[in-house]
């Protein structure tokens, strides 16, 4: 029943810790303008907006969406905002996948952001609540304690995870608008980085950003529009999925949860994938913290469970060793992350690679790949699958 | 010219009255009395520490009140040592999460009295109250968890609560 | 089953089935958020016979800025029990839009049903500084205009427009009022007729006491079910044959306040036009915002109006807009109307605009 669509434009701003130079508006219009640009249209040209983010104390402004109406071209359209915790840029572009695949929209522009320095991001995570205890500094002492489990539980050795933080920061080099640029990222430079939340490091945590990105989701029919004026092909959408489960419940798993393995079923059956790691071209997935990366190539089935640490390891995952399934080409959430945008920005990396749009860190002959965001307490799972061929 | 305007501050203060409920309310006035109190769901009966009043998995009332002992179980943890607005304790301190005897749910709790360097999972503590006359409706009625002295306990018997 | 009546919205009939809400409370301080909604959704799915586990999708909508703290849509979950896992998503908006969201899933096909549910409680804080916060962080916000004093300026431009006076507003406050007389969900019911509102004190010029909504804690749920698994679960479902939404900008200045453009614009692509009319429940927080509204709406003087008492007579944040779907659903499955236009709005002076028709076959 539902309509081809396809990624026709994308754009992305610099990440960066402040923007000072833009108001929020001239943040997110600068990624939108952007994809609008390489779709080859205006704002005349679009049906409805689609605004995602998250927490709305992140900037202190409450619904920024409505503020954003005119700045974005919505006035006198449809415009959305979703909130779904971290895998709100996700969610955000498969909801405005939705209005093209069922057929309501030609062209949907969708935008997340954040611009954390407006506010305080770790004071907005810990907003004093009377019924709590004031221990979770932020969502590394969150997640902190299920990485130790995961090391537990697998048997991974200690530097998976900094092989993880030195890996993304070499693959942002290649990438222009990352927000974390380091030249000598090393093993070394990273355990000799303060130990923020045993067994973190400061360097295998992601950095705060300013940032926004932008898409424009076609129909059939504006790809092929799209295509004839620019030049440039689309990315098919061959897939999307979202799953969500509760916080904590007696037995929950939180190393490996039931809901990521639940969205990526859901999204192969879609997309007629039976062997990931063959698959696949690459992935995008939404590594806040260095030791998920191990984590999800088990939860989104690259590999046994038990066994992610060891792909690591080996390189499978790295660009830069010739790794035969390379994630996060673009430095991942390791390198920016606009907290709203940043599940977007994996979706986006997605479609630029098969596309063959991605530059430097293009993965060459990129055909297919997979865009993974979560968000909350490893619980809310939004994805998506990417192809150059029409589904 | 001028230079360009690059930040205004826009201090903002709101004050809110948070409602506990009725299964918090509970539970407040257990710590109050220096008791931790669970919450049983009538459809999977596990037993649930600081309830919102919901089991999250059957979406129903957690109407039975269970006393949980002092005494529960490190299933694993974190060392913070990154300083915050609004911090209260000195870095580093060990932040871990406590399954409480006969509980199907752990809770996160600040563990003191122990090395950082020795902290590990399965460790068994026991909790720390404020004086009696300083108890009150709040989480701050426990200090913290400590060692309870007991033997270790074995991976299988916790390791549904990670 | 009597077939489906055609589609201005869409391509595959989908009908509201069930409706629950909250009782509308000015303080409701003896329960938190999850336990206001676990007995609405109970509610919405026993009184149909179905469970958590019949419906496809669920999607909610609610705003922190209420709560006090970040991410309160994600402990709201746990009055559903997302267990297995669900398909999930979550609006900061209205529930109204969180039915949009669920509307276009069910249009694929791959889903038959869903469910919707909002939550927003305006005790919590103090409502008037809160809403200041949804406005232009650089030019406006900074000055704290609350929601009534902007609201004032649009009635002072209608009354300098000619086309309202403060009579209008208090007529407009009385009937709705007493029409809440008969809606046992009600917060404010009263008889009084328009002379004697018009005695009471100025809240802000033009706005007397009557014509400002209450300050309500409240929530709500709908399921929306489609094709013949619609006729499974109703009798008579409420088929959405039109809805659209639309945003008019955000400056105040910029706008016309007599107007309602958004509104226009969604009530025609909505198709309200192209049948009569019965009734219609429009989300007008403020008395003088249903004349523009029905306005915007062309609605004509034989058009029931907000039957439920409207806004006027509860309005829960984030749920009010969802509840006038659930009501003119209520009023399709009872016969009392055939077709029912539903509103919702959003942002400061109806900024933003849903407009959804319901007919019953």
């Amino acid at each position: 029943m539902s309509e081809r669509c396809a990624v026709i434009g994308i754009g992305q701003t610099v990440a960066k810790s402040k923007r000072e130079d833009v108001s929020i508006a001239g943040l997110v219009r600068e990624a939108a303008v952007m994809a609008l640009e390489d779709a080859g249209l205006s704002f005349a040209d679009i049906d409805a907006v689609v605004v995602g983010k998250a927490p709305d104390m992140f900037e202190g402004v409450m619904m920024p969406e409505l503020y954003l109406a005119a700045a974005l071209g919505a006035v006198g359209k449809p415009m959305f905002r979703v909130h779904t915790a971290g895998s709100v840029g996700g969610s955000t572009a498969i909801v405005a996948a939705h209005l093209v695949a069922s057929g309501i929209h030609q062209r949907v522009l969708t935008v997340a952001f954040e611009k954390q320095s407006d506010s305080d991001a770790m004071w907005a995570l810990s907003v004093p609540q009377p019924f709590s205890s004031p221990l979770l500094a932020g969502a590394g002492g969150y997640f902190a304690p299920i990485i130790r489990a995961y090391m537990h539980r697998s048997g991974a050795p200690r530097d998976t995870g900094m092989k993880v933080a030195v890996k993304d920061r070499l693959h942002a080099l290649k990438n222009p608008y990352a927000h974390l640029h380091l030249p000598d990222i090393s093993l070394k430079m990273v355990e000799d980085s303060i130990m923020l939340w045993d067994p973190l490091h400061y360097l295998e945590a992601c950095p705060s950003s300013d940032g926004a990105a932008a898409m424009i989701i076609g129909s059939e029919k504006a790809a092929a529009q799209a295509t004839s004026d620019t030049g440039r092909p689309p990315a098919w959408i061959h897939g999307m999925a979202m799953r969500s489960e509760p916080t904590m419940f007696a037995g929950r798993d939180q190393v490996n949860p039931q809901a990521g393995r639940d969205c990526a079923a859901d999204l192969y059956r879609q997309a007629g994938i039976s062997d990931p790691r063959a698959d696949f071209d690459m992935a995008e997935v939404y590594v806040p913290f260095s030791w998920y990366e191990p984590m999800w190539l088990e939860n989104l089935g690259f590999c046994a469970e038990g066994d992610g640490w060891k792909l690591t390891e080996a390189g499978a995952t790295s660009m830069i060793e010739g790794g035969d399934i390379p994630w996060n080409c673009s430095g991942g959430v390791l390198s920016s992350n606009p907290i709203g945008a940043s599940g977007m920005l994996r979706f986006l990396e997605t479609a630029l690679q098969v596309r063959g749009m991605a530059g430097e860190h293009q993965v060459a002959d990129a055909r297919r790949a997979l865009g993974q965001a979560y968000g909350g307490g490893s619980q809310f799972f939004a994805m998506w699958v990417v192809a150059a061929d029409k589904p | 010219m001028t230079e360009p305007v690059t930040m205004m501050a826009a201090t903002t203060r709101l004050d809110y009255v948070f409602t506990a409920g009725v299964a918090q309310s509970k539970n407040l006035h257990g710590l109050e009395e220096g008791k931790f109190i669970g919450q049983r769901c009538p459809k999977c009966k596990k037993v649930y520490t600081l309830s919102r009043g919901s089991c999250p998995v059957d979406g129903l009332p957690t109407d039975e009140i269970v006393e949980l002992p002092n005494t529960g179980t490190v299933t694993t943890y974190c060392v913070v040592n990154v300083p915050f607005a609004g911090q209260s304790i000195e870095i580093p301190y060990i932040c871990a999460q406590i399954l409480l005897d006969g509980a199907n749910l752990s809770f996160m709790g600040l563990i003191q009295e122990i090395p950082i360097d020795q902290i590990r999972m399965g460790l068994r503590v026991e909790a720390v109250w404020v004086e009696p006359d300083e108890l009150g409706p709040t989480m701050a009625s426990v200090k913290y968890f400590r060692p309870s002295g007991e033997p270790d306990a074995e991976f299988d018997s916790y390791k549904e609560y990670l | 089953m009597s077939g489906f009546p055609e589609l201005t919205s869409g391509h595959r009939p989908v009908g509201v089935v069930s409706f629950a809400q909250y009782d509308n409370v000015r303080r409701e301080d003896a329960h938190n958020e999850v336990e206001m909604l676990m007995p609405v959704v109970a509610e919405v799915f026993g009184s149909i016979g179905i469970t958590k586990d019949d419906v496809g999708f669920i999607c909610s909508g609610s705003t922190d800025y209420l709560v006090g703290g970040p991410f309160s849509f994600v402990t709201a979950l746990d009055a559903v029990g997302v267990w297995p896992p669900r398909a999930e998503s979550h609006v900061e908006m209205d529930g109204a839009w969180a039915l949009y969201e669920a509307w276009v899933l069910l249009q694929e096909g791959e889903i038959d049903a869903a469910l919707v549910y909002c939550f927003g409680r305006s005790s919590p804080g103090d409502l008037s500084e809160i809403m200041a916060l949804q406005l232009d962080p650089y030019y406006m916000a900074p000055l704290w205009p609350d929601p009534t004093s902007l609201a004032a300026l649009q009635a002072q431009a209608l009354i300098d427009s000619g086309r309202a006076s403060e009579s209008d507003f208090a007529a407009i406050a009385s009937r709705a009022r007493r029409s809440a007389l008969a809606n046992p969900k009600a917060q404010l019911a009263y008889d009084r007729s328009p002379e004697e509102l018009l005695g009471e004190d100025y809240e802000v010029a033009p706005l007397r006491r009557h014509a400002l909504p209450p300050l309500t804690d409240g929530c709500a749920a709908v399921v929306l079910a489609a094709g013949d698994r619609a006729y499974e679960l109703c009798e008579r479902p409420a088929f959405i044959t039109g809805i659209d939404h639309r945003i008019e900008t955000h400056a105040i200045g910029a706008r016309d306040l007599t107007r309602s453009p958004s509104t226009q614009l969604a009530g025609e692509k909505a198709g309200v036009a192209t049948k009569k009319v019965d009734q219609a429940e429009l989300h007008a927080p403020y008395a003088h915002q249903e004349m523009i509204l029905v306005d915007a709406l062309n609605l004509s003087d034989d058009v029931a109006l907000s039957p439920s008492g409207g806004a006027l007579a509860a309005n829960p944040m984030m749920s009010a807009g969802l509840i006038r779907i659930g009501e003119s659903a209520r009023a399709i499955w009872s016969g009392q109307a055939d077709r029912a236009v539903a509103h919702a709005t959003s942002g400061p002076c109806l900024q933003q605009n849903l407009v959804c028709v319901l007919e019953g076959v």
